[in-house]
């Protein structure tokens, strides 16, 4: 593990290994996988962004899923999590099957994502945005919602468990705050303490560490780790190859919508398909930079450019978006 | 000029029909705009249906005006099912102009000769009132002081109209407290990431749409409660005026639309008494009294770009607080 | 909204398909049992009146249907038990009234008493001196006058075209607006009211030949659309308001624009010169006025030089790269301010052109015309996608065509329902429009 460039790196915990089942090779088998994706295809106007012939995504380990701009990472995630549609294509997530099943219901099965653009509810406090999150509220049902005495006692709970995982994330301080006044960093860790108020089988991160505060990576990172030990699967995007490489047990690479490789972080950033599909999608954006790479790896100063580039064009996205 | 009559007219206008059937409209779009970020245009047709049905079901079918009422009531739950499915999946600005335009469809099937016998078309309906005077609880005569002096019947429509507002801010208010209320502020504020916490967002923004559609066709009964159901009321600007309440009171608050009504509506006859008066004891020369009765409605358009650009919020809104979808 | 005609209102085909809402309602209605009213239409709004009586032989006929249109005022009414009709109508116009001969019992129709008057149930009305005017029609047994139902088609499609063209110039500017800003205009309307009362007051109040009018209209509605952009949309933009937050405030300029109008101008209907411009048959029983031909060549000239213009010049190029992505635009050095300047001044030109056509199409000038074509003009963007300025185009002239040839099938007051109910069931299945892209790569 390479922690040159990551200031006072966090204690190094244990990777979960022997996750795949035979060689590996893109969409090799997995021992105990929680999601089984089949021919999964999504094309916008001919053009494809994800064509995944098969993928499984193991239980109780971290994997990431890394990429080129462009390669469908995020389309991929808002297929498996109901928020787009996939042209064909079915998978499963815990045995169900999940294709054509709406974004609720896909999380009401324990499969919730933060999202790569944090989505804090701005104009509502740290505790409320925690306490939505909790799943089966009374309250909720607008009938029962009118008589107090029906949910009080479940609110009280609800609002004992935000209470710890507030503290666990040290927001504790900001929970009568509106979220709109949080940092960045801190947004991003709310949206994760939120997402764990439903208490999830798998927890997906979009870019969880995109924006965020170097002073803040280290505890998200072992936030991240502590999902697994409380018996979470991650599955998370991720730009930056140092986090990739610290936390991950199984990286899975995309290019161009497929997945090119996958295997531990260590074999996978030598795999030369990896190499070639980071090279070939930056050619056009700044050859000097890509170029500097050391053993396969990105060099920072691309990694960054790359995800500068990316976020603003999920920031023009999110400008079209409210007027489609 | 005769002052005295026209503070009268203004202190009379706090507690009209027509300022209550405000209130509740600009309630239902604060449960709507306000709370759920919904952009609904088409108020004035949750007004007209719930107008329309009680005055249909009571002349057409004979109901009694509580039967009329739920038939209004009912009548703008079916339509905001009709417009609801469709819609919700747009956003922002695309559900305005739906939404406007299903208003208008309304409208002109109400206005259209073709059910003439039914709905009266150009002209209205009016002389449904036997029913709801015969349930009047007030003796005869005339009481009240000050302004606010009014016959039995007179009464009866205020006090019920009050009643109702009352009724339906508790409603407002009591599932605005509940974990409800939380998912339909989250959805303001961002509906996927309430879709990715395991709600159904579609439903919850059909029932936002459905109880406030709710107040709305109660507003629009209370509105032609006193007198007729005029087809020239529910035209889009209804829509805007209501907005404009609505959003000179607060729009994500209990209380606002109502307080937003009263200003709205004392201010309307304030300026509708003062100005003509003004026009002509000579104060005015440049405008004639039928000019001086177009400037207020001028003055409604200024200040609801003044409040928009400069007090979002409204008086009771709180600042940090801004409900505008971004 | 008051529906728009011809004056010269053509007999009409009333049974035919209706929109399944409406049979639908119809249905629900018909299953009751109503006793006749009288029938008085609009008698309380306005002080003049025309009445009439219709009888076959002393017999009176109940629930035949009239159209009395003129001034862009039109209203349909049926005879009650009496047989008896009457109709408000405002100051000034003359009118004329449409006997329904399908509504007549079988056999019966309008007889022409003169002998040489192609359309009998078609008559002129003045207004005398007294407010009121007694309008009867001759019936009897004998053969009704009937255009061919393809003559009728024709003409619509044809008069479809030419509204659809006027409208598409007030569609463009609002998809440009709302393609480089995100504003949905909705005082668009007052700027297509703007052009036609600019017209009218050089034409009558200064008196000046309208040849001359109509281009100065058009240049004060550009001078007012750089107005209202350097006035109120630039330093609200400059402030980072919300799109929808900007939606309202042009919700507030129109109401105020709009009553601002009225103030000037009163709540009447006034005409440009040239509104009675004659009939020019085209074949069979089509005609097309000569005011009409005349404003159907602008439009597409105009159209033609904004499409040379948005295609081939620089600035237009411009436009659309804004349209597409306004920060990848102003990152490769576009200046966007100046490219939302000249779309405002196009838009409120455009516009201008748009209201002095609608003034001649409705025909009349009132202080709401803007308003009432508003929601179509909003229909026809979003029918071709929003901010795509030639879906505009496609969705005006769909609308148009839509709206004209609807009241072949639909009663007329309803024809805008048409138009409206096909926008909401295009969002249905397509919402990005029929020219609109779907979704972006993300």
């Amino acid at each position: 593990m390479s922690n040159k460039d990551t200031p006072a790196a966090p204690v190094q915990r244990a990777k979960t290994t022997g996750l795949h089942k035979g060689d590996i090779a893109p969409g090799v088998a997995k021992v105990d996988p929680i999601i089984i994706a089949d021919g999964v295809r999504r094309t916008f106007g001919g053009l494809t962004a994800v064509d995944v012939d098969h993928i499984e995504i193991p239980r109780n380990a971290i994997t990431a899923l890394i990429g080129p701009n462009g390669a469908g990472k995020t389309t991929l995630f808002n297929l498996l999590t109901g928020f787009d549609k996939p042209d064909e294509g079915k998978w499963t997530f815990n045995g169900h099957a999940l294709a054509g099943m709406g974004a609720h219901k896909v999380a009401r099965l324990g499969q919730v994502r933060t999202f790569q653009l944090t989505k804090a509810l701005g104009l509502l406090t740290v505790l409320e945005n925690m306490k939505l999150g909790a799943k089966d509220q009374i309250g909720e049902n607008i009938f029962r919602g009118m008589i107090p005495k029906l949910w009080r006692k479940q609110e009280a709970e609800i609002e004992a468990r935000a209470e710890v995982l507030l503290k666990k994330f040290k927001l504790d301080a900001k929970s009568s705050d509106f979220a709109a006044s949080l940092s960045g960093g801190q947004r991003k860790l709310l949206e994760m303490a939120r997402a764990l108020m439903s208490e999830p089988a798998l927890v997906m991160l979009d870019e969880p560490m995109a924006g965020v505060n170097p002073a803040l990576t280290e505890s998200l990172l072992d936030h991240i780790l502590d999902l697994k030990e409380e018996g979470m699967t991650v599955l998370f995007v991720e730009h930056d190859m140092h986090m990739v490489r610290h936390i991950a047990d199984w990286v899975i690479v995309m290019a161009e919508g497929k997945v090119v490789a996958e295997g531990p972080p260590d074999q996978v950033m030598k795999n030369q398909a990896v190499i070639d599909a980071y090279l070939g999608s930056h050619q056009d954006v700044d050859l000097g930079i890509v170029t500097g790479r050391i053993e396969g790896e990105l060099n920072t100063a691309a990694i960054t450019m790359a995800a500068e580039v990316e976020e603003l064009d999920s920031k023009i996205a999110k400008r079209k978006e409210p007027r489609k | 000029m005769d002052i005295l009559q026209i503070l009268s007219n203004t202190g009379s206008s706090l507690i009209a029909p027509a300022t209550i059937g405000y209130a509740l409209a600009a309630l239902g779009l604060a449960m709507h705009f306000g709370f759920t970020g919904l952009l609904n245009m088409g108020m004035a047709a949750f007004m007209a249906i719930g107008a329309y049905g009680y005055a249909i079901s009571i002349l057409t079918f004979g109901f009694p005006w509580w039967g009329g009422m739920l038939v209004g009531v009912g009548g703008s739950l079916i339509f905001a099912l009709i417009l609801g499915i469709p819609t919700l999946r747009l956003r922002g600005d695309y559900l305005a102009i739906v939404t406007i335009a299903a208003a208008e469809v309304v409208r002109l099937l109400f206005l259209t000769t073709t059910f003439d016998k039914y709905t009266g078309s150009a002209d209205g309906l009016s002389g449904y009132h036997a029913s709801f005077r015969a349930f009047n609880p007030i003796p005869d005569g005339t009481y009240g002081f000050g302004p606010w002096v009014y016959n039995a019947n007179g009464w009866w429509v205020r006090i019920f109209g009050i009643v109702i507002l009352a009724l339906a801010a508790l409603i407002l208010w009591t599932v605005m407290r509940s974990p409800w209320g939380r998912v339909i502020k989250g959805i303001r504020e961002d509906e996927d990431a309430v879709r990715a916490l395991g709600k159904n967002v579609f439903s919850y923004k059909l029932q936002s749409l459905m109880l406030g559609g709710v107040f709305g066709a109660m507003g629009g009964i209370i509105y032609a409660l006193p007198a007729s159901v005029n087809p020239g009321v529910y035209v889009t600007s209804l829509t805007f005026f209501v907005y404009t309440a609505l959003l000179l009171g607060g729009a994500a608050t209990i209380f606002g639309p109502i307080i937003g009504s009263v200003i709205f509506w004392g201010v309307q006859t304030l300026l509708s008494n003062l100005l003509p008066a003004l026009v002509n004891i000579g104060v005015l020369p440049f405008m004639t009294t039928t000019q001086s009765q177009t400037v207020r409605f001028i003055l409604v358009g200024v200040a609801l770009m003044l409040l928009v650009i400069y007090r979002p919020q409204g008086i009771l809104g709180n600042k940090k607080e801004l409900t505008f979808v971004k | 909204m008051n529906t728009a005609e011809y004056r010269r209102t053509r007999r009409r085909n009333r049974r035919g398909v209706l929109v399944a809402l409406i049979v639908a309602l119809s249905a629900a209605f018909s299953l009751m049992a109503m006793p006749a009213m009288a029938d008085e239409v609009n008698v309380d709004q306005y002080d003049n009146s025309i009445i009439g009586n219709v009888k076959l032989e002393s017999v009176p006929l109940e629930g035949v249907r009239l159209t009395i249109s003129g001034g862009g005022y039109e209203v349909d009414v049926v005879t009650d038990a009496d047989g008896q009709w009457k109709v408000g109508v405002p100051d000034g116009d003359e009118f004329s009234v449409t006997l329904d001969e399908n509504t007549l019992p079988e056999g019966i129709a309008v007889i022409d008493e003169v002998g040489d008057d192609d359309t009998p149930n078609v008559k002129e009305a003045m207004i005398g001196p007294s407010g009121s005017t007694v309008m009867n029609f001759f019936i009897g047994r004998g053969e009704r006058n009937v255009t061919s139902f393809f003559d009728q088609f024709v003409e619509r499609i044809v008069n479809g075209l030419n509204f659809g063209l006027m409208l598409g110039l007030a569609a463009i500017g609002i998809s440009l607006v709302y393609g480089t800003t995100g504003l949905s205009n909705f005082a668009h309307a007052e700027m297509v009211t703007f052009g036609a009362v600019m017209a009218l007051i050089v034409s009558v109040d200064l008196g000046w030949p309208i040849w001359l009018a109509i281009p100065i209209a058009v240049l004060l509605s550009a001078g007012f659309g750089w107005s209202l952009d350097a006035g109120l949309w630039k330093p609200l933009r400059k402030k980072g308001v919300g799109v929808v937050q900007l939606m309202i405030v042009s919700i507030g300029l129109s109401l105020a624009l709009r009553y601002t109008f009225q103030y000037f101008r009163g709540g009447g209907t006034e005409q440009l010169p040239g509104s009675d411009s004659p009939d020019i048959p085209l074949f069979g029983s089509v005609s097309l006025s000569q005011t009409n031909m005349i404003s159907m060549v602008i439009s597409i000239v105009v159209i033609c030089i904004f499409a040379w213009w948005l295609v081939r010049t620089k600035i237009g190029k411009a436009t659309r790269a804004v349209s597409d992505n306004p920060s990848l635009a102003a990152a490769s050095g576009i200046d966007v301010d100046q490219v939302v300047r000249v779309v405002w001044i196009l838009a409120a030109a455009m516009a201008g052109l748009a209201g002095v056509l609608w003034a001649y199409f409705r025909p009349g000038i009132r202080w709401d015309m803007g308003a009432q074509i508003l929601l179509l003009v909003f229909a026809a963007v979003t029918l071709g996608g929003l901010g795509t300025a030639f879906g505009a185009l496609v969705g005006s002239i769909i609308v148009g065509i839509l709206v004209e040839t609807s009241s072949l099938f639909i009663p007329s007051d309803l024809k805008y329902v048409g138009a409206l109910v096909v926008l909401i069931v295009i969002l249905l299945f397509r919402p990005q429009g029929i020219l609109g892209r779907s979704e972006r790569i993300g």
